[in-house]
């Protein structure tokens, strides 16, 4: 499949459209709940999706969030299919809140967890693809440690490719979850001030977010250390800010990101001590946001490093309700990628 | 300092040279409080009442006192070699009324406790101002950022790897973006750690002569080359700098170093470099028959070297003039040269041995207090080393044409490694005035 593509804005920034995401709609049948129609096969980003799609998945995430509070959660849109959770990286709240999505639109789950250093060249990664493509499952989910194996994947199958997180890139449905979870709670995202602090430079689900709070109207704010902060990100439609104090005003939502353990220890921040003192996230620093401001966290967290368990847990906080709309969206996301599943 | 200033106090009758415009005027300075209330022609014995400590300078010059930027105090961990109290005695007699202290001590000062620790010890055994400079990386290994923040919280002025680079491109480029952010002054020592590695002194035919292993020159523009590159990558893009953030080289010697700096500050990045008086008054020729307290680093280069650093220094290319003053004990150096420890006392010599320049007529007296008091106090970001109203009275009274011969047996110094023992010099430092307070010299 050719790399190149037409461009398109996003922010300020000038961005080529993966052709993995330009594939015409396919005539199929309406959905049954009366949707226009999802035009991609493989959900690998959220870069590439225009505002309606956004809205459409959010509002039948919203579905699935009623569909999740009942006593019987079972639907039957992917009945008989089949679901591969292939996950190259550990995971837990993603790989089972994808694997109870799958279930709950009745596919049949399969979750395969790779060590990681048993995969460790490319060539590996295209034929596990190709082993398991010939299984005929009809959606794969992918989380891999490199950034763009998930697309490489997907070049090699036959079916629905589901990016659960690829390397520094994007996890396309972590963002389309915190957008649901914001709206919820705010009503909507235009307008709001998002301040999303932390590792940046490693943050898949930063990347998202960026892209797809500002397709939806947001004003993004990225804080961290320039030691955490990607070169050029001035230029990737953000406001950029190195602390707290400055990051947090006015912010209507504070989204902090995990630290990890090895990137805490002088490599790129001096120490664990001096991160939680000027990053972490606390009552003092929150004050500095606006007085209705939420606190969001993709977890697993750090207590007392990117945040302290006050504010993690205080009144605030939306993290166990992120955890919740996590298996609504997949299932949204799962629901609009049926449509273009064969049925023959 | 050990007690804050109760009485006020004059100098009167002075010749008072201004590090700002190079004006010399006469009159006096009146300090009341730890700051310079009045200063110029009325302040006479007359106007400055009878409560008040009266200096008559006798024609002498008064200017602020000296900033040196790079002293090695001792503690903690090597009180044999030093003290901050023997440093300050040091520091009154050369006229340096602020010292920024060295990270590089035992252990180093690469923690807030550490920073807080040697504040203490200074309120309580100093008589000058001792600053600390903190430890750039964990340790000074190069491997780990420091707690820069933390650090800066504690009262660390700057953050120095001691006398050794960092020699991780990508740690050095990390510490300086991290620095940045907290509008920190990093120091940094240029020297290719590998091109340096077995020299014990300037690489050329005076060592060959001798046997001894040289540095090159080069060794010290390789990294600081590198350096400008990554302060060119650190601070280049659009949004600007937290106040204060910049790099300083903390002693350049040679002239590839002089080009790479003066270009540097041609493309407009905040850069700054020093010089030590060492280099800029002996050369490597005065290592003479191994003579080991002239053995430091980085080392005393040849003649041309010399000169051009001194040029530098006149037309401001280099910003500021260092002691560098590194007390050894005996032991450490009466051995063979290559075993010899580093460094030389200069806390006491700097001002005189600098004079000697001025009275070649290298560099004019105007531009020499300005590299030892406001340039200094410039770049650290400090409200001293002014000769203005307001500012904090940290004075010196000199006479710079008496002359004297150094002894290093009378150095205030614990340590008497001085290149300059039995050396005719000129300028005599009469008084020193630290925060209002005058100090015995």
């Amino acid at each position: 499949m050719p790399a190149s593509g037409p461009t398109r804005s996003v922010g300020q920034f000038p961005v080529r459209i993966r052709a993995c995401c330009l594939q015409a709609p396919l005539a199929l049948a309406y959905d049954a709940c009366m949707r226009a129609p999802f035009p991609h096969r493989h959900l690998l980003g959220i870069d590439g999706l225009t505002r309606p799609e956004i809205e459409a998945l959010l509002d039948m995430a919203e579905d699935a969030v009623e569909v999740s509070r009942r006593v019987d959660k079972k639907r039957s849109i992917l009945s008989g299919r089949t679901l591969i959770n292939l996950f190259f990286e550990p995971s837990t709240r993603t790989q089972a809140s994808f694997e109870l999505a799958g279930k709950r639109l009745g596919a049949d789950v399969m979750n395969m967890s790779v060590a990681t250093s048993s995969v460790t060249k490319g060539e590996t990664l295209v034929d596990t693809a190709v082993t398991l493509n010939s299984m005929r499952p009809d959606v794969i989910v992918v989380r891999h440690h490199h950034s763009g194996a998930v697309h490489l994947l997907a070049r090699k199958v036959s079916c629905s490719v589901v990016n659960a997180g690829d390397g520094s890139h994007e996890h396309p449905t972590q963002a389309l979850l915190d957008a649901l979870t914001i709206r919820r709670n705010k009503g909507h995202i235009e307008g709001l001030v998002v301040a999303i602090c932390g590792d940046v430079l490693h943050s898949r689900v930063a990347r998202s977010n960026m892209i797809l709070l500002a397709q939806l109207g947001a004003r993004v704010r990225v804080v961290a250390p320039s030691t955490l902060l990607p070169p050029g990100v001035e230029r990737m439609g953000v406001e950029v800010h190195r602390t707290m104090e400055s990051g947090l005003r006015d912010a209507d939502i504070v989204m902090m990101l995990r630290l990890q353990r090895e990137r805490m220890d002088g490599a790129f921040v001096p120490s664990l001590k001096e991160y939680a003192r000027f990053f972490g996230l606390d009552e003092a620093k929150l004050d500095w946001a606006k007085p209705d401001a939420l606190v969001m966290h993709p977890g697993p967290i750090n207590r007392g490093v990117e945040i302290v368990s006050a504010v993690a847990d205080g009144p605030r906080s939306l993290i166990n309700e992120q955890v919740e709309m996590g298996v609504a969206v997949r299932m949204a996301v799962l629901e609009a990628l049926a449509q273009h599943l064969p049925n023959e | 300092m050990s007690e804050a200033a109760n009485s006020a106090a004059a100098f009167i009758n002075a010749r008072l040279l201004n590090p700002e415009t190079g004006r010399i005027e006469n009159g006096g300075v009146f300090a009341d409080d730890g700051v310079i209330v009045e200063l110029g022609a009325k302040v006479t014995r007359a106007n400055v009442g009878s409560r008040t400590t009266i200096i008559d300078c006798g024609g002498d010059i008064v200017c602020p006192g000296l900033i040196d930027m790079s002293a090695f105090v001792g503690e903690p961990g090597a009180t044999h070699r030093e003290t901050l109290a023997t440093a300050s005695a040091a520091a009154a007699a050369g006229g340096v009324t602020t010292i920024l202290a060295r990270p590089d001590t035992n252990p180093p000062v690469d923690g807030a406790a550490a920073v807080d620790y040697l504040m203490r010890r200074a309120r309580d055994t100093a008589s000058v101002r001792i600053l600390p400079c903190a430890a750039l990386t964990r340790g000074l290994q190069g491997k780990e950022i420091a707690e820069i923040g933390l650090l800066k919280e504690a009262g660390a002025i700057a953050f120095s790897n001691g006398p050794h680079s960092v020699a991780s491109s990508q740690i050095m480029r990390r510490a300086l973006t991290y620095a940045r952010d907290f509008g920190a002054l990093v120091i940094h020592t240029a020297e290719d750690p590998d091109l340096a590695r077995a020299g014990v002194m300037n690489e050329g035919e005076f060592a060959s002569r001798l046997g001894l292993p040289g540095v090159p020159a080069e060794a010290e523009a390789i990294m600081l080359g590198r350096d400008m590159r990554l302060v060119a990558l650190t601070f280049g893009d659009a949004s600007a700098p937290p106040h204060g953030a910049r790099y300083h080289s903390a002693l350049v010697t040679t002239r590839f170093s002089i080009d790479i700096i003066r270009r540097a500050k041609e493309a407009g990045l905040p850069v700054t470099c020093g010089t030590s008086i060492n280099h800029v008054t002996l050369n490597e020729t005065d290592v003479g028959d191994y003579r080991t307290f002239l053995k430091i680093a980085p080392p005393l280069r040849a003649e041309d070297e010399r000169l051009a650093l001194v040029e530098a220094l006149a037309s401001g290319v280099i910003d500021v003039l260092v002691s560098d003053h590194n007390p050894q004990d005996v032991e450490a150096k009466r051995v063979p040269f290559s075993e010899a420890e580093y460094g030389a006392v200069g806390l006491e010599t700097m001002l005189a041995a600098g004079l000697r320049l001025v009275n070649a007529e290298k560099i004019s007296l105007h531009r020499l207090i300005n590299a030892m008091t406001l340039r200094p106090a410039e770049i650290l970001g400090l409200p001293q080393g002014r000769l203005a109203k307001g500012a904090p009275a940290d004075l010196i009274r000199f006479d710079p044409d008496e002359p004297f011969v150094v002894d290093s047996a009378k150095l205030r110094s614990r340590s008497k490694n001085t290149p300059f023992d039995d050396a005719r010099l000129e300028g005599v430092v009469k008084a020193t005035m630290v925060a209002g307070r005058v100090l015995a010299v």
